[in-house]
């Protein structure tokens, strides 16, 4: 055991660094940016609101860590937002008690109950027919807007709900909801994978599936139940983000998110090739992606460049992982590298 | 089936002795795909099947047909290219940023390859030689291209320049009145060109290779780096030829031009018939899947009671029954 110690915090020490930096940054450009104020019983402040605007992009990003642990991927999460954001403001519109909290309830459980089912659309076409994840996945990454589009035919659906508006912008206990549901559903995920044999088989799949298979575990289920698991968490940070407007826009809501998922993902150090992941990780990627978000209008360069630094994040973390650049910074450090090898297999 | 067979034996014993090589059947569906929509668009509508919605469809989609030009080779190495729908953005601000900074427009275009053709190549570096995927190291390529175009400017900037006026709004006139711009006689061309580099020279049956198998491809003495390197270098340029015909069809340069463009690339590759595990297709198939792509959009617009978004539905629709066909193929052969 005490031989993960190393492992674990050579895989994160990267990423955290790097979420430091940001965080310094920003306190030297904004000196009260660490400062978090009471005000009728909320918690406001920057650090706040970097929690509850990245967690969408988090949920999406914990589905995401396990399909990828599969060697997979889901570009479709968005397209999956967008649905379930439609789903579930067409289903309160269309109530008759509109502003009950009977029919938020009802609309949600559609909205996911949709997303499952697109999730099983996604793992049949990965599992059962065999497509490459990114075409399977890229079919509903196309189709999903549509679909979305032609739930709400076309219009940008306004709701007026409280309660289904809580979910987005309300506060539990002094934190906003939609921190406490993304950190909920990362505790269920962790225990899930970690504390069970889940998690293992899970990467047991993704060094290989075949391999896997004849040692007796069932790699078609597990490749389904990830796909399911990923539309799913997409589905909640749709109805996060619908709610967050109470609107649903077919269009826009989750646009490019499987991307900033795929670079939470990568940033934490989890693997495209499949085959180990780190719900940890993915969480620092989250938050960091969040914060340079923030960061970057804070020192002054117009918002819409931080493609620009996810880009360089990307490149950077990507060179940092390959096998080629390792080699050539750990010629000194090989001795201890090797351990860190059997760790991981 | 066998009352068929026995009434016409010699004609239909022909035509089930008759097998198309292997490697055209994709095409030759997508073929029969293009033209029956095609017939039962002229059933349905009105005016349809003039030979100017033919020609439209080159004229509309000529940067899509460039852009799915250079799809095809990275796809048939077995990479993808996610960047380039960036890059034509790109493309258009850079064009558009010039020639407003009163660089001549020859000058102007020059660069505007050049960027592009840089960026396919620093992506197909990293990819080859520091063996990173291609969906990841074309994904921070896409990021970086939309980046370096808010650099340039947040705002839509117009492009007045005569040369690129006249460029796009010239016309040949083809006999039976039809009118072709020069976009779509240099799509063609694009077309002509890289069909030519895949058959006729090393570069190309390299390519096929590699795709084929790489370990092979290396084993066998062939350049491997060098083609896979060049087949984002090819895509790039690509690209940025998409994003001239691009501007010179919205006649302007904007951060948010064709988002999602590479989706139309891959499905129209994907439909023309290319093995997305690369080794298989042709450029053809390319050209034909942008077509159907283009007669879907037509399709809808001639109908009028269809929604814009059926457009996406349909080839989503159509890129699941290509891929699940592919699919089949595949592992019938295997």
């Amino acid at each position: 055991m005490p031989d993960l110690r190393p492992l674990v915090r050579h895989q994160l020490m990267w990423p955290v660094l790097a979420l430091v930096v940001l965080l310094v940054v920003n306190v030297v450009a904004t000196p009260s940016f660490f400062s978090i104020r009471m005000q009728d019983g909320h918690l406001y402040g920057s650090l706040v609101d970097i929690l509850r605007n990245g967690a969408p992009v988090l949920l999406v990003a914990l589905g995401m860590t396990l399909v990828i642990a599969t060697r997979g991927i889901d570009l479709s999460v968005g397209a999956i937002a967008a649905i379930a954001g439609a789903v579930a403001c067409t289903s309160i519109a269309g109530s008759s008690q509109e502003s009950a909290t009977g029919t938020a309830i009802v609309a949600m459980s559609t909205a996911l109950a949709v997303c499952v089912l697109l999730g099983l659309w996604n793992g049949f076409l990965v599992s059962v027919l065999g497509i490459q994840p990114i075409i399977a996945t890229l079919v509903l990454m196309t189709a999903g807007r549509g679909l979305a589009m032609l739930v709400t035919d076309g219009q940008i659906t306004t709701v007026n709900n409280p309660a289904f508006r809580r979910l987005g912008a309300g506060f539990v206990a002094t934190l906003p909801v939609a921190i406490i549901v993304a950190l909920v559903v990362l505790g269920i995920t962790a225990v899930l994978t970690r504390r069970t044999a889940l998690g293992m088989l899970i990467e047991a799949v993704g060094i290989n599936p075949e391999a896997a298979r004849l040692a007796g575990v069932r790699s078609r289920t597990i490749i389904w139940t990830v796909y399911v698991f990923a539309a799913f968490c997409a589905g909640i940070a749709g109805l996060m983000i619908a709610s967050n407007t109470s609107a649903a826009d077919a269009n826009n809501a989750g646009l490019f998110i499987e991307l900033d998922a795929i670079l939470a993902v990568v940033i934490g150090g989890t693997s495209l090739a499949g085959g180990r992941f780190s719900l940890t990780g993915t969480l620092v990627g989250a938050l960091f992606i969040q914060t340079l978000a923030t960061t970057i209008p804070t020192i002054g360069i117009p918002a819409e460049t931080n493609y620009l630094f996810k880009a360089v994040a990307v490149i950077v973390v990507c060179l940092l992982q390959s096998p080629q650049a390792r080699a050539a910074l750990a010629v000194n450090r090989r001795p201890a590298a090797a351990p860190v090898k059997a760790g991981v297999a | 089936m066998s009352a068929v067979t026995v009434g016409s034996t010699s004609w239909v014993d022909r035509v089930k002795g008759y097998s198309p090589p292997q490697r055209f059947v994709p095409v030759i569906a997508t073929f029969v795909l293009f033209v029956s929509m095609f017939g039962v668009g002229s059933i349905r509508y009105e005016g349809f099947a003039s030979p100017q919605v033919l020609v439209n469809l080159l004229v509309d989609n000529a940067f899509l047909i460039v852009l799915a030009v250079g799809m095809t080779f990275v796809i048939l190495t077995g990479g993808i290219d996610l960047s380039v729908g960036s890059v034509v953005a790109l493309s258009t601000m850079i064009a558009a940023a010039t020639l407003r900074a009163g660089w001549p427009p020859v000058l102007s275009m020059v660069t505007v390859l050049a960027v592009g053709t840089l960026l396919g190549l620093l992506m197909g570096l990293v990819i080859h030689y520091f063996q990173i995927q291609p969906f990841i190291a074309t994904l921070a390529g896409m990021f970086l291209a939309r980046g370096l175009c808010y650099l340039i400017s947040v705002e839509s900037i117009p492009i007045r320049d005569d040369l690129f006026g006249s460029l796009s709004s010239a016309t040949i006139t083809l006999p039976g009145d039809v009118y072709l711009t020069y976009t779509a006689v240099i799509a063609l061309v694009v077309v002509g060109v890289a069909a030519w580099v895949l058959h006729m020279t090393r570069f190309g049956r390299t390519v096929y290779a590699v795709g084929g198998s790489e370990a092979s491809a290396l084993l066998m003495g062939l350049r491997v780096a060098r083609v896979k390197v060049g087949v984002y270098a090819i895509s790039g340029f690509c690209s940025a030829l998409a994003g001239l015909l691009f501007s010179l069809y919205m006649l302007s340069g904007y951060s948010l031009h064709a988002v999602g463009m590479e989706l139309d690339a891959i499905a129209a590759v994907v439909i023309g018939g290319t093995l997305l595990t690369g080794g298989r297709g042709l450029v053809v198939g390319s050209l034909l899947g942008v077509l159907v792509l283009g007669a879907i959009q037509t399709f809808i617009s001639f109908d009028g009671t269809l929604s814009s978004w059926w457009t996406k539905i349909s080839i989503g629709v159509l890129l699941l029954v290509f891929v699940v066909m592919q699919r089949f193929f595949s592992r019938r052969q295997s």
